[in-house]
């Protein structure tokens, strides 16, 4: 997946708990990422969180240590 | 096997809960108050003749044959439109009775030809019965005189004769056969509510006339089948039996078109099926039907239809039809080499919402018990994900929380996103008997649907939101209801989280969510918002239903939640009358969801996280399951891109044609190695498929198909699949010929295992559905015949949840280069992506999408009525005609996916849910400019299809 596609989808999520206290808005913000991405997904997220983090919300930006952290194959 | 012929009692039934006491003919029988003479009589076992009653529709007291006599009341009065009372006695034959039928009767036949030996009817003949039940021996009057049957008469031409109107594909109008009773003309009012047919001229002058004097074709007629079904003689026949003759057995099946979910006899003769007729007993459609469940059954027997097994190397190579045993072995090693080459995760499947519950079950159980990963999805991620999403986070469960009989109690109704006249037109139907009854009616759709304004119905109010806007509206009509002190504090104190609601409220009471402040924006009239919530929060039982037009946008899931909080403040949820109602699109996708279609979900809904869940199933099945949710369609086709997701398997669904932004789609599908098509077609996605496995249509298997209302209904076998294989068999010989040792003899034990392991499924089995006819989940312990309301005394969550939702304008805007927003929808007689019902003779009503197009936007463009125009937005073009109109406002245009020659995909784009990639198909900003023919793009298309279909010649 594009990057800029990646990390729009991670922004619009942000977006629709943004409304919440800032600490729940993040844990429900990895809790979704965590539920609904694939290891694939999370794992570009991952990079691109680490590499480009200004491209996300700084909400997202947050959430990323409480994404679920891919399992070892 | 034989003929269901259900009983005629003759008036429909009275709901009254007062019982009336009467002896007919010497026998006592206890009926509800209300009842005629007639049912009660039927009730007793005693049929009194009749020709212009049938209990479809009301009483008429027209043909003067269901005489009787009762006592202390003079003369003989119509036992059809005379209502029971408490002691009365009733004769129904007498001397006198019987000489007044006789007569009656005898002036019947002296205008009805005596052909009946070579008449389609013959042997389902209500006349001719009739003429047999009152002894008629003997025509006085003769043939000479005045009358309606030959077109010459005495040496002259006869200008009382009409020639048959044979225009509509399905069923002829013979008037010379025609004896005036007014069924068909009550039935396309009372039950079907499109008022096409009338009688013009009185007396003996009278005829049965579509629209005014038109042919069935040219006339509004909907093709229902409801006039043909109240016919008692053959004026109105289907063309199939005319060709065939009258069926001789008969299986009750349900219609494998929309989310309604009707059932059906097919009547059979042999293995031929001569006509499909609505089953009255049927839960979803008591009875009636649409055009494309009534006649659209022809694409099963297509020359389209490809029933041999295919493979190809590559997808430039044509096809090379093989035995099933050399494409599955070629599909296995297939996929088995790219797991191999890319890991188990670069394979998956995509199950279907057309097959059967046990179908998509063992599809999905094929990628995770035989592939070992989750990437399994359906065609409900680019229509119903967000309701999965919305309405689980609020109530706890994604379901449609009424059946349909409950739009009977309904005061109130709200259409949000949907056109069900045309979308799922046997519950139109019922909603629109509702609507002439006197409940109100609020539309929320961008475009004036015909429930606005149609014979008899009108909405309330129209608001005519901009494409895209949704959430804003939503939010607003809580805004009123909140600030006005409308919302049900009881039942939001006793049944919702007080807290979360009073978050709820604080936020939707800010001003900025006022109508006023958002009629800018909306393009709604804040008066219309404000009246619109006033009633829905203060009519009386409120009822929520909505389609498509809610979840595909960017904001889908938000604005299915501000709908469900709409509900609960106002306490419209939890008995019958009231509720929140998606109309599901295809006829098994709810099933789909509930048989663990999502890459994240097991059966029942249950997350792959819960080690508790998957337990069940690696018992189950003696696997290790992952943990880990899989991909979804936009997130395969994404990875396929990448490279790491290489091999898939699509059960009857065509992503090609479905889903948005075809480049992108293509593209993905391109670059796999092994892309395995399974349908009765060979569709826009086989184009770039490897393997074609033929399959069966929903007449060829058994199985169960699940209804938007949670129903589920079976699906019975009335021929041998024509390809070899109901589908359930071929996705068992790909898992087994993927090394899985499945065992599976008949669907019931399918469904055995899938009752064993889920819990809202646990009592359902084919024994309860034959002794029932249907259940709706959930069915186990606690509800043992199933469930028509949910929520009742408490929400499946607990207690229900509001969440904010705040209005976010999607990214999709109209501008300079893009000036117009294109929304798309369907129509009353082509289903979805058109692979069937284009192959039928539903082609008349629609052979090509059309754009429709306000005359403002059309005439600053100098496009006229019938022009092509070139359709234009960021991710494609394509070009089609226009059609000029003030359904759509200007700014917004309006099409239809369901013909591949437009691909109106190719113009929506990747934008989807925040919460679960449903597409955005609703608003894409387009430009509109005229055209003189198909864009490069569709030529080229045209040709690939064509190069992509070759198929060598058998050696």
């Amino acid at each position: 997946m594009s990057p800029d596609k990646l990390a729009y989808m991670a922004n619009q999520i942000a977006t629709f708990f943004r409304h919440a206290p800032r600490e729940e808005a993040v844990s429900s913000i990895a809790e979704h990422i965590s539920n609904f991405w694939e290891p694939r997904m999370r794992s570009q997220f991952f990079d691109l969180l680490a590499r480009e983090k200004e491209r996300f919300d700084p909400l997202v930006q947050d959430a990323g240590q409480q994404v679920r952290p891919i399992a070892e194959a | 096997m034989s003929l269901i012929k259900e009983t005629d009692y003759g008036t429909p039934a009275s709901r009254s809960q007062e019982t009336v006491t009467l002896t007919v003919d010497g026998f006592d029988v206890t009926v509800p108050a209300g009842t005629s003479v007639m049912r009660a009589s039927m009730e007793a076992g005693i049929q009194i003749p009749k020709l212009c009653a049938t209990d479809m529709v009301d009483a008429f007291g027209s043909c003067r044959l269901c005489l009787v006599e009762i006592e202390g009341r003079r003369g003989t009065p119509a036992s059809c439109t005379t209502p029971v009372e408490e002691g009365m006695v009733v004769r129904t034959q007498t001397g006198r009775l019987k000489d007044l039928r006789r007569g009656v009767m005898e002036l019947y036949i002296s205008d009805h030809p005596l052909d009946c030996l070579t008449c389609a009817a013959n042997g389902d003949c209500e006349l001719q019965d009739m003429a047999g039940a009152v002894g008629l021996r003997d025509v006085r009057y003769g043939y000479e005189g005045a009358g309606h049957v030959t077109a010459r008469q005495n040496g002259e031409d006869n200008p009382r004769y009409m020639p048959k109107d044979e225009t509509n594909p399905y069923f002829t109008y013979d008037p010379s056969k025609c004896i005036v009773c007014s069924r068909c003309v009550r039935a396309c009012e009372e039950v079907q509510g499109t008022f096409a047919l009338t009688i013009e001229g009185r007396g003996f002058d009278s005829r049965v006339s579509p629209g005014m004097s038109e042919t069935f074709l040219a006339s509004e007629c909907v093709s229902c089948g409801a006039c043909v079904q109240a016919c008692p003689t053959a004026t109105l026949q289907e063309k199939s039996v005319i060709e065939i003759g009258q069926p001789e057995h008969s299986v009750v099946t349900t219609c494998a078109y929309c989310g309604v979910g009707c059932s059906f006899k097919a009547e059979m003769r042999g293995d031929e099926l001569v006509r499909m007729v609505p089953y009255k007993d049927g839960k979803a459609n008591a009875g009636h039907s649409c055009v494309k469940g009534r006649f659209a059954y022809g694409y099963a027997n297509h020359r389209d239809r490809i029933l041999n097994p295919m493979i190809r190397e590559t997808i430039d190579q044509p096809w090379r039809e093989v035995s099933w045993d050399e494409a599955l072995g070629f599909a296995a090693s297939r996929l088995r080499g790219i797991q191999e080459a890319h890991g188990k995760e670069a394979i998956g499947v995509i199950t279907s919402s057309r097959c059967t519950n046990e179908e998509t079950y063992l599809v999905q159980k094929l990628t995770r018990a035989v592939f070992g990963n989750n990437n399994t999805d359906t065609c409900a991620r680019v229509c119903h994900s967000p309701t999965g999403y919305g309405l689980g986070q609020t109530f706890g469960t994604s379901a449609g929380t009424q059946d349909f009989e409950s739009v009977e109690q309904a005061d109130v109704v709200v259409v949000i996103g949907a056109n069900p006249t045309d979308g799922h037109p046997v519950f139109g139907s019922r909603l629109k008997k509702r609507l002439r009854q006197g409940a109100r009616l609020i539309v929320i759709d961008p475009r004036r649907i015909d429930l606005v304004k149609s014979p008899h119905i009108a909405a309330a109010h129209h608001l005519a939101l901009r494409p895209g806007t949704n959430v804003a509206v939503v939010t607003a009509l809580a805004h009123v209801i909140v600030t006005e002190g409308l919302h049900d504090e009881t039942f939001i104190r006793e049944r919702c989280d007080w807290e979360e609601f009073q978050d709820y409220a604080e936020f939707v009471a800010d001003p900025a969510h006022s109508p006023e402040a958002v009629e800018a924006l909306t393009g709604v009239p804040a008066a219309e918002m404000r009246a619109a919530a006033r009633l829905y929060a203060q009519g009386g039982n409120g009822a929520i239903y909505y389609g498509l037009g809610v979840t595909e946008h960017s904001q889908g899931s938000t604005t299915v939640i501000g709908i469900a909080n709409l509900a609960m403040m106002t306490g419209n949820i939890g008995r019958p009358g009231v509720g929140v109602n998606p109309l599901r699109g295809q006829n098994n996708v709810q099933g789909s969801c509930d048989m663990g279609s999502f890459p994240h979900e097991l059966p029942g809904y249950r997350h792959v996280k819960n080690a508790d869940v998957r337990a069940i199933y690696e018992a189950a099945w003696g696997v290790d399951i992952s943990p880990e949710p899989g991909l979804r369609i936009p997130n395969m086709l994404d990875a396929a891109v990448d490279g790491s997701f290489r091999g898939l398997y699509v059960q009857g669904e065509d992503i090609l044609q479905s889903d948005p932004d075809t480049k992108h789609v293509s593209a993905g599908l391109a670059a796999m190695d092994c892309v395995i098509v399974h349908d009765l077609f060979l569709n826009e996605t086989a184009n770039y498929a490897h393997v074609f496995l033929p399959g069966s249509t929903f007449l060829e298997k058994d199985g169960t198909f699940t209804n938007a209302e949670r129903r589920i209904n079976r699906v019975r076998k009335v021929m041998a699949p024509r390809n070899g294989y109901a589908d359930w068999e071929v996705t068992q010989l790909l898992a087994n010929a993927m090394g899985a040792n499945w065992n599976y003899t008949h669907p019931r034990e399918i469904m055995a295992e899938i009752a064993a392991t889920t819990p809202s499924f646990a009592n359902v089995t084919y024994k309860l559905l034959e002794e029932m006819g249907s259940v709706q989940w959930p069915c186990n312990d606690a509800s043992p015949e199933g469930a028509p309301v949910m929520h009742v005394d408490r929400f499946v969550r607990g207690r229900g949840r509001f969440i904010r939702t705040d209005y976010v304008a999607t990214d999709e805007r109209a501008g300079p280069r893009f000036p117009l927003l294109l929304t798309t929808g369907r129509i009353l007689s082509q289903y979805n992506v058109g692979a069937q019902t284009r192959r039928t003779d539903n082609v008349v009503w629609h052979s090509e999408d059309v754009l429709e197009i306000n005359a403002h936007d059309a005439e600053l463009r100098g496009v006229k009525e019938g022009d092509w125009v070139k359709l234009a937005s960021r991710s494609g073009e394509t070009s089609l005609r226009a059609q000029i109109t003030d359904r759509v406002s200007p700014g917004v245009v309006y099409t239809t996916f369901h013909h591949p020659g437009t691909q109106a995909n190719v113009i929506t784009t990747d934008y989807s849910d925040w919460a679960t990639n449903c597409p955005e198909y609703k608003v894409t900003a387009v430009q509109v400019s005229r055209s003189n023919g198909p864009t490069d793009w569709q030529e080229e298309y045209e040709r690939l299809s064509a190069r992509s279909r070759r198929i060598e010649a058998a050696e």
